[in-house]
Formats: C-alpha cells, sequence, structure tokens
C-alpha cells in the first residue's frame, strides 16, 4: 500500500520529474518488448513441431505431445490422460482413433486395448524442442550451400572492400597530386546513388565480364563503397604527416608505410568499416537476387526467399532457417554491440 | 561486458579499446599472414615506385579502387541514360535501337497525372503514389518514434547502453529476415491475431487486405530502421554541451524552456541530416516489402523500385530500357534529396 501511495503522491505531489521518470521506463520496457518480441517469438515458434504451429491460439513455449515407445508398435504411441468410466484416472498411450472412439493401451500391459470416448481423454504435453526443424532442412535442402556462398561472399567482399578503399583512402589523405578534389568529389557524390538506380547497367556490365551466375559478380560492384573511402579518409586525415617523413628519412618505401604504418593506425576505422561491410554483404539481397539465378550459387537471403516461396506451408522449417539466418549477425552484435553504435553514432553511415 | 554505459559513451575512444582486443582474439597467425602478403605485394611495387616516382604512387594506390569504381558505378550512371533513350529487349547496347525520348513518353503518357488508371503505365504511377505515400508516413512515424526515443535514453537511465542495443538490433537483421519475422506474425493464426482473439475479435487476414498490408508494411520498415535513426539523434543530443542546459537552470528556465532553446535549435542540423537520409531510404523501399507482400494484394503496396526490377528482371519481356527510364526518374528524385541534404547542411553550417 505505501509504495502505490507514494506512486500517487508522485503524480499529485510537486515532484513532477518522477512521473516522467516512471514513464520513460514504461516506455523502453514497451520498446523491448516491441523490437525484441518478435524475434523472440521467432525464435520460439522454431522449435515447435508442425502440430503445435498449427495451434491456435498459439502456446509461448514450444509444447509437443508426449509420446511412448511400447512393444509390438513400430512408431512411438502418443501419450494421454484418460478419466474412466469409474472415474478412475489413468495414463494411456493411444493405438489409434475410429470417429469418436480412440483405441488405447496402458504402456506397462500393452495387450489389453481399453475402448475411451475422445472427450474423455486429454493430451499430455510438455515443453520439447523440435530439432528436427534445424537438422532436417540441413540434409534435404541447400541450406549448407548458400551458408558457403554467403561466407564466401561476405568475407571476399569485406577483405577487398578494406583493401582497395584503404589504399585508396591513403592515396587522397596523404598525398598532394592533380585530380585529387575532383576524385574525392566525384566519390562524394555517388555516395548517395543506391545500386537500384543503376540496375540495368551494372548488370550489362557483369554480363559482358560474364559473371553473370558468379559468386564475383555479387563480390566485386559493390567493393568500391564510397562510404568506406570517405570514413577511412577523414580517419587517416588525423594521422600526424611527421610519421611518414620519418619513415621516409628511414628509407621505407610508399607502400611500406601504408601497410606498416597507416593500416595499424587506422585500425578503428578499419574495423569500423570491416563490421559493416559484412552487415551489408550479409544481409544483400536486391543485387545477388539479380545476379544468381541458379540455386547452388544462392546466397542465405536468396535461398530463404526462394524457400519460403516454395514451402509455403512448411513454416517449421522456414522459420528454423531464419533463425540460422539472422544467428551470425546477432552474435556479431552481441560481442561488439557497443563498437557497432559508436561507429554509427560518429560516422552516421548508412545501416 | 557491462550493459551500463557512461553518459558520453558514443565516442570513437571505446572503439579503440575493442579494436586493440578484438587484434588481441585474432591472434599473431593474421598479423604474420598480413605481414607476408604484404612483403610480397611490396616486391612488385616498390621498383613502380622507382619507376613513377613517391608523387605519382598516389595514382597507383588509388587505382585498383577506381577502376572498380568506374565500371561498376561511374560508366553504368552513364549508360543508364543511354539505355533510357532505347527500346526493344535486348540486353547488349549495340542490338538496341535509338528511340528518343519515347521511353518517358510512355512512363509520363497519363490522361489525367492524378489517376493512374488514366496511365499507358499505369503500374509506375501507382508505384509513384504508393512510394509518395510509404515515404510521407514511414518517415513522419519513424522520426518521430526515434526523436522520443533518442530524449528518453538522453536522459539518466539505467541500463542505458542496453536499451540502445535492443532498440538498435532489428537494423541488424537482413530485409528478408524481417519480412518472415512479420510474415510468421501477421499470418491467419499469427501472434496478432492470437491477441485479437483473447478480445474476442475476428481474425483479420492482414497481408491480404489493401489497407491493412500498407498499414503493416510501414510498421515493419519503421521497425527495422528506426534504431539507426535513434542513435543519429542520440549521438546528436549527447554532443550538446551540459554547460548550456546549467546556465539555462541559472536563468531560471524550466524544463520545456530548455527544451525548446537548447535542445531543439542544437539537434536540428542532425535532424535534418535524419530526415534527408530517411528520405532517400524511404524511396528505395523495396526488399522488406517484396518478400513481405510481393507487392500486394493488388498493387497496394508495390512501390517504384519493385516496377524497375519488375520491368527490367522479373517480367517474361524484360523492357530494360523502360526499367532504365524509371530509375533515371528515382535518380533524379534522390538528386533532389541530396542536394537539399548538402544545401541544408551547409546553410546549417554558417549558421
Amino acid at each position: 500500500m505505501d509504495t502505490v501511495r507514494h506512486f500517487l503522491n508522485l503524480r499529485r505531489g510537486r515532484r513532477g520529474p518522477e512521473l516522467a521518470d516512471y514513464l520513460s521506463y514504461l516506455y523502453l520496457f514497451a520498446g523491448v518488448m516491441v523490437m525484441f518480441g518478435p524475434v523472440l517469438w521467432l525464435v520460439l515458434s522454431s522449435f515447435k513441431d508442425p502440430a503445435a504451429l498449427a495451434e491456435f491460439p498459439p502456446s509461448i513455449l514450444p509444447y509437443a505431445q508426449e509420446t511412448v515407445t511400447v512393444a509390438g508398435y513400430d512408431d512411438p504411441l502418443p501419450l494421454f490422460d484418460v478419466t474412466l468410466e469409474n472415474g478412475e484416472q489413468r495414463q494411456l498411450a493411444q493405438v489409434r482413433r475410429i470417429g469418436l472412439e480412440a483405441q488405447m493401451i496402458d504402456p506397462a500391459s500393452p495387450e489389453e486395448i481399453i475402448r475411451v470416448h475422445i472427450n474423455d481423454r486429454q493430451e499430455i504435453r510438455s515443453v520439447q524442442l523440435a530439432t528436427e526443424n534445424y537438422t532436417d532442412p540441413l540434409e534435404r535442402f541447400n541450406f549448407l550451400t548458400y551458408l558457403r556462398n554467403s561466407v564466401v561472399v561476405t568475407v571476399v567482399a569485406t577483405v577487398i572492400t578494406l583493401v582497395i578503399n584503404s589504399m585508396a583512402a591513403f592515396a587522397l589523405s596523404k598525398y598532394e597530386f592533380r585530380g585529387r578534389t575532383t576524385v574525392f568529389v566525384i566519390i562524394i557524390a555517388t555516395l548517395m546513388i543506391p545500386i537500384s538506380v543503376i540496375l540495368v547497367p551494372v548488370f550489362l556490365v557483369i554480363t559482358e565480364i560474364g559473371w553473370n551466375n558468379s559468386l564475383w559478380g555479387v563480390i566485386i560492384p559493390g567493393a568500391a563503397t564510397p562510404t568506406g573511402v570517405f570514413l577511412l579518409r577523414q580517419y587517416m586525415l588525423t594521422i600526424p604527416d611527421e610519421l611518414m617523413d620519418a619513415a621516409r628519412i628511414d628509407g621505407a618505401s610508399e607502400f611500406r608505410i601504408y601497410w606498416q604504418i597507416i593500416l595499424p593506425l587506422a585500425r578503428p576505422a578499419l574495423a569500423v568499416l570491416a563490421i559493416f561491410s559484412v552487415m551489408w554483404r550479409w544481409n544483400d539481397f536486391l543485387w545477388p537476387l539479380i545476379v544468381l539465378t541458379r540455386s547452388e550459387l544462392f546466397t542465405l537471403q536468396v535461398g530463404l526467399n526462394a524457400f519460403q516461396g516454395e514451402l509455403n506451408v512448411q513454416w517449421h522449417y522456414v522459420l528454423a532457417m531464419t533463425v540460422l539466418t539472422l544467428l551470425p549477425i546477432t552474435l556479431v552484435f552481441a560481442f561488439l554491440q557497443r563498437f557497432i553504435t559508436s561507429g554509427i553514432a560518429t560516422t552516421g553511415l548508412k545501416g | 561486458m557491462s550493459q551500463i554505459d557512461a553518459p558520453h559513451s558514443v565516442r570513437p575512444v571505446s572503439g579503440q579499446k575493442q579494436a586493440r582486443s578484438l587484434k588481441n582474439a585474432s591472434g599473431a597467425v593474421f598479423e604474420r599472414l598480413f605481414g607476408v602478403v604484404m612483403s610480397a605485394i611490396e616486391v612488385v611495387i616498390n621498383p613502380i615506385q622507382r619507376w613513377i616516382g613517391i608523387k605519382r604512387m598516389a595514382y597507383l594506390f588509388l587505382l585498383p579502387n577506381m577502376l572498380i569504381f568506374s565500371i561498376f558505378v561511374l560508366f553504368p550512371m552513364a549508360l543508364n541514360f543511354y539505355y533510357s533513350l532505347t527500346g526493344g529487349t535486348q540486353l547488349f547496347p549495340q542490338d538496341r535501337p535509338y528511340v528518343g525520348t519515347d521511353n518517358f513518353e510512355t512512363l509520363f503518357n497519363c490522361g489525367n497525372y492524378l489517376d493512374p488508371n488514366s496511365c499507358v503505365e499505369d503500374r509506375f504511377w501507382r508505384a509513384v503514389f504508393n512510394t509518395a505515400f510509404f515515404v510521407t508516413f514511414q518517415v513522419g512515424g519513424m522520426v518521430l518514434l526515434a526523436l522520443i526515443t533518442a530524449l528518453i535514453l538522453n536522459r539518466e537511465i539505467v541500463g542505458r547502453g542496453f536499451f540502445r542495443s535492443v532498440f538498435f538490433y532489428p537494423v541488424l537483421l537482413s530485409p528478408v529476415v524481417v519480412a518472415l519475422i512479420w510474415k510468421w506474425i501477421l499470418q491467419r493464426y499469427g501472434l496478432i491475431n492470437a491477441m485479437l482473439d483473447q478480445f474476442g475479435e475476428q481474425p483479420v487476414l492482414f497481408l491480404l487486405e489493401r489497407d491493412w498490408a500498407t498499414f503493416w508494411v510501414i510498421v515493419v520498415s519503421i521497425w527495422a530502421q528506426m534504431g539507426f535513426f535513434m542513435l543519429i539523434l542520440l549521438a546528436g543530443l549527447q554532443s550538446i554541451p551540459a554547460v548550456l542546459y546549467e546556465a539555462g537552470q541559472i536563468d531560471g528556465a524550466n524544463k520545456w524552456q530548455s527544451f525548446r532553446f537548447i535542445t531543439m535549435p542544437l539537434l536540428m542540423p542532425t535532424m535534418l541530416v535524419v530526415l534527408v537520409l530517411a528520405l532517400i531510404r524511404a524511396v528505395q523501399v523495396f526488399d522488406q516489402v517484396y518478400v513481405l507482400t510481393g507487392g500486394g494484394p493488388g498493387t497496394a503496396t508495390y512501390y517504384m523500385v519493385q516496377y524497375i526490377f519488375d520491368t527490367g528482371f522479373s517480367n517474361q519481356i524484360q523492357r530494360f530500357g523502360l526499367a532504365s527510364a524509371a530509375s533515371v526518374t528515382l535518380g533524379v528524385v534522390l538528386l533532389v534529396f541530396t542536394l537539399l541534404q548538402l544545401y541544408l547542411g551547409r546553410r546549417s553550417d554558417a549558421a
């Protein structure tokens, strides 16, 4: 009671800001439900067997009916709580159901068949994880191929992006040369040009090169990111030029200065770009969708989309595959969340 | 990792610390490998440096990035204009007849611009109107929510880092994953219908009714992107010097006044950036919606990028010219927004 009175006093009294605090936390907790709830629901659902998924209204946890293996029967039999005619409660396994009558047996003495009205029995259910949702698609579909393609695209593209963007940024930040401003302005001007605006001609270029239906066609076009060059250049500008001069006096070549002095010093910016590149590539959808038409080359995102088109009713597989697709990026975020959020906040990169 | 942040943790400093631990984790193996590869490249590059001189090395560093950039961004941009002026269904430019502005005339051939039914390319105009509607409500709703969330997180909140991460988390999910998560929640036997059922309401086929589909597409896209803009706004808020608020308090400003006369004007530049970025992104809406509704029901959620995709790649007859003409139109819209951002950015710099 005291706390309630205290709370009411807060409202009526002169301590207005306290109410704002309560509202803030209310908003934040509601936010947590809304932002994280759908993902949690996905994960919980992905562990339900098809019967539980078809249930309406759905249960929150993945319940499944308990089964028992009885000698003389090949398949596991579903277990029920049964109220017999004499009022006795027993746990029986159902052999088969004929109309409104169920034929049950006692797992302990499977010889005797007991006939029960279906309204007199109740399913015995417990929380069970339907891990076959995860294991089946791995065997029956190309999931592992998609996964491998996605990993290849993400890793190779990120390495290429880091190398060529950092070299360009090094040139733009540490050298005086004719055309420097022009190059920089062109890069900045294309910051906002998304691939959706130049789909057709990029597709032509890819086809001319022969990268149609090749992972290279997915990897290379987006490698020279203007965002990356811009971010790295801004960071490298803060590295003092004296370091380079000293290295030159010591006889270091320009390329050595690049990889032994500038790159290690630009590591924070490189890390931010690496994380972004991984995110972009892992989640990329439209461009791979256009370039890749052979299913053995699909990335996870394209494969997942094809999945849900083909397996319209097999939600138990679709959900499990979705969880597997979001898992890597979630792990990356869990370990680097502070790094990622501060990276975005300081650079204002597109996410 | 502690979830509770100091108030000013949105800074590159924490990034540097984590980068260092990252480096330790990845281990010396990577460093060695990196060194070997780079030394090998040096053997090739150092003679070139002796040949062209230090000054011109800048061009060499720029070369890979600019090569990819020219082939896959600049050249396609120019080619896009050419495509938009040619007809036929052939991909290679040499096979395509020049048709002048025919494609644009087809696109803009309308009896009445406000009525898509009177247009030759009615799907394009439906897409334009749908996109305009989507942009208005998605950007409006999202920026408002992002601002509220950022303002709340800027208060003295316990566990700010945790809440910030939770609000940001959906940003990392791929459009396909986001769409599938929500498809599962919105389906006939999904979570939302289960909640409606609790209140005794009839289930709704959310993705098969025009208005509901439009509504949910906007909600889902706000859900998926809000955290990104929230982060930028939060960084903007935290960069406002606390001294100003103290000074305001001394001058007797109340909460509202300090918000109105300190927070709002100082947050304005960030706000403008956020608005324009959100606009640019909303105009390009595609992947999430493509997986969630496929543009349906009918053309209720059919947007401009999907028109380009369908016309150029997905339909049986691939009308690349028309698709390019539509991309040029989209590009012009994006260019206007980008220039607007540059203009506003300069103005707020001058102010």
